[in-house]
């Protein structure tokens, strides 16, 4: 309750978390889907952050570590014929280990490096996914149940989004808190100036793979509810694309900061649907320019990026906190 | 495996290496000039090609014109892409500018596909003499040594110009230091374009280069990302190591490959070594054969 410092703030969270638990009985098909998709991305991007944008660490590797938690659970679930309940955490597990080792190289490499590791990472790891195929199911790919208690199965998706809103709920808290113990503390020494961090007496190797670690254990996590939400895990599903999307997210969201990441999921989930909408709307109108719009969709995705970049450096998070600022002193804000 | 299968795959990888030299000089220009990592230079590849194709092919102009034309519209789109996007972005930090790149990529690449749509393209008339010649007892392709000779030349024109020219000059020097450099009166704005100008150019006519070997089709761009570890094997920082590490890793990936193949029944190896090799170049001599060494003093 500490991190909630006002009344005011948390009844807006409460009333917030209970709007969440009613949405599924607002709404249906598509719109479900789409909260679906942002609370699991909101893991994964919760995740980056605390390696990219509290640590400093730059990686590039995100969507193959989905890809290992994905895999994972799959494998657990419909080969070994575990309960979701093991797989999950396994993938947790099995990515962090993932991530600790592609983090090694964290220990002597920094920024650009680092990034060109775990670019290199993601593709090693893809090539994995392809080609091991007694483990992987190869081109193929793997389908894989919707877990069950007791008999009950989580079978639609509104079910199976309680499920995916408490998890993430639990892990979002989990972060927040995590960067007000001496952990965090030491995480942000570390990004602000590594050298200091030491002299001070962190271990830089060990918070950077710790990092690490946490990073893909969240990753890993959310892999495997994004591979139990489609129902089936290939590997065209954890490609280069994909990390670049987590990548846009935290920075157009606002790097080190929980907030942001959500912020940047919401965005980034919600951006290539309406982009779609949006194409499919001209095309019906149009059929000649179709195929330039549906060229376009990328483009136009790349174009934001770049804006916000240009224009809004500091992310979501820092354009909320100055409409707040706003707010807060509504008639005299100069 | 048969002494003629490996010179085989050595002089197939020198090949296409010599293309990743082009690629990975041109990455080499931008890093060294303005620390700006460039994740869209497979994009600039991609787009030189498919510019020299749209006016050797669509608009039948000669082939000296289409080159000289596809030379200066990356000059005109590199101008553009350092004023209007990069320049900005100036004293951000490392991932930013990344980021910065992978969205223009998006960007060139939508744009190409929304032109030319995604099918293979061929190249027609071929430019180069499709005969095959002997060398050392193996038929090659002529247009193979065509390729090879050129990228040699491009290579040399640009070590020749970094090293006498006065542009080249004032170019190293800049790298070097800015302010240094700055209050030696050398522009530092200029330097930046002509950086992304000449990164463009060579770019571009690799381009051209595998287009006429290959033909062309979308997924062109993966050239630009074989650029990471040719760079990072002969140093970020240098023109000489861009050439031997893109000739490098082609010979390598050829050779994994083979030796893959033939020995543990592994196929598809081709794509993944390059970065095999990256992770373990990156752990045993980071700053790779004739890169700067950051040295860091408390």
């Amino acid at each position: 309750m500490e991190i909630l410092q006002t009344p005011f703030v948390r009844v807006c969270v409460t009333a917030f978390f209970v709007f969440l638990l009613a949405w599924p009985f607002l709404v249906t098909g598509d719109y479900l889907w789409i909260t679906l998709q942002i609370l699991i991305a909101s893991i994964g991007a919760v995740g980056l952050n605390i390696l990219t944008g509290f640590t400093g660490q730059i990686s590039l590797g995100q969507g193959a570590f989905l890809g290992v938690g994905a895999y994972t659970s799959a494998y657990v679930t419909a080969k070994l014929g575990l309960s979701f309940w093991v797989g999950v955490p396994a993938a947790g597990l099995m990515t962090a280990m993932a991530g600790m080792v592609f983090g090694i190289p964290s220990l002597r490499l920094k920024g650009l490096y680092l990034a060109i590791a775990t670019l290199a990472s993601q593709f090693i790891l893809e090539w994995v996914f392809i080609r091991w195929e007694p483990v992987t199911g190869g081109s193929y790919g793997i389908t894989i149940p919707r877990p069950s208690i007791a008999g009950f199965t989580f079978a639609t998706d509104r079910s199976y989004y309680y499920i995916v809103l408490f998890i993430a709920a639990a892990m979002i808290l989990f972060a927040v808190n995590l960067m007000r113990t001496k952990t965090g503390r030491a995480f942000m020494a570390v990004r602000d100036h590594y050298i200091s961090a030491e002299i001070m007496g962190i271990n830089l190797f060990k918070y950077r793979i710790l990092s690490f670690g946490i990073s893909s254990f969240y990753a890993g996590v959310a892999g495997a509810l994004f591979g139990h939400s489609l129902k089936y895990v290939s590997s065209e599903q954890f490609n280069i694309e994909v990390s670049i999307v987590y990548l846009a997210m935290i920075i157009i969201g606002g790097l080190g900061s929980i907030l942001g990441s959500l912020f940047g999921a919401v965005f980034m989930i919600l951006l290539p649907k309406l982009l779609s909408t949006l194409t499919v709307a001209v095309s019906a109108d149009f059929p000649a320019v179709a195929r330039l719009a549906i060229a376009f969709e990328h483009g136009i995705f790349g174009l934001i990026i770049i804006m916000f970049l240009i224009f809004e450096p500091d992310g979501l998070a820092h354009r909320w906190k100055m409409v707040k600022a706003y707010w807060k002193l509504y008639p005299f804000s100069y | 495996m048969t002494f003629q299968y490996f010179l085989q795959l050595v002089i197939s990888g020198l090949v296409i290496g010599s293309i990743y030299s082009a690629v990975a000089l041109g990455f080499v220009i931008i890093y060294k000039a303005t620390r700006v990592v460039n994740f869209a230079q497979g994009e600039l590849l991609m787009v030189g090609a498919y510019v020299c194709f749209g006016f050797l092919v669509q608009m039948h102009v000669p082939f000296w014109a289409a080159l000289m034309l596809t030379i200066l519209f990356g000059m005109v789109l590199a101008l553009f892409v350092e004023r209007l996007i990069l320049r900005p972005m100036i004293g951000e930090p490392v991932i930013s500018i990344i980021m910065v790149t992978i969205g223009l990529s998006l960007v060139l690449r939508s744009i190409v596909s929304a032109i030319w749509g995604t099918e293979i393209l061929v190249y027609e008339p071929k430019l180069f003499p499709q005969e095959m010649i002997e060398i050392a007892g193996l038929p090659i392709s002529l247009e193979f040594v065509w390729c090879f000779v050129l990228s040699l030349f491009l290579l040399a024109v640009f070590s020749l110009f970094f090293k006498y020219s006065k542009a080249g000059v004032a170019m190293r020097a800049a790298a070097f230091n800015q302010q240094v450099a700055q209050s030696m009166g050398i522009s530092v704005k200029h330097i930046f374009a002509l950086s992304w100008i000449i990164s463009a150019i060579v770019s571009g006519i690799g381009g051209v280069l595998i287009g006429n070997i290959n033909g062309i089709n979308s997924s062109l761009y993966h050239f630009g990302l074989k650029v990471f570890p040719a760079t990072i094997l002969g140093g970020l920082d240098s023109i000489l190591g861009a050439a031997l590490g893109g000739m490098i890793i082609g010979i390598l990936e050829n050779l994994s490959d083979g030796f893959c193949k033939t020995y543990l029944d592994l196929s598809g190896v081709k794509e993944v070594a390059p970065y095999v090799f990256l992770v373990i170049i990156l752990m045993i001599k980071p700053y790779g054969l004739f890169g700067t060494k950051e040295i860091e003093r408390v």
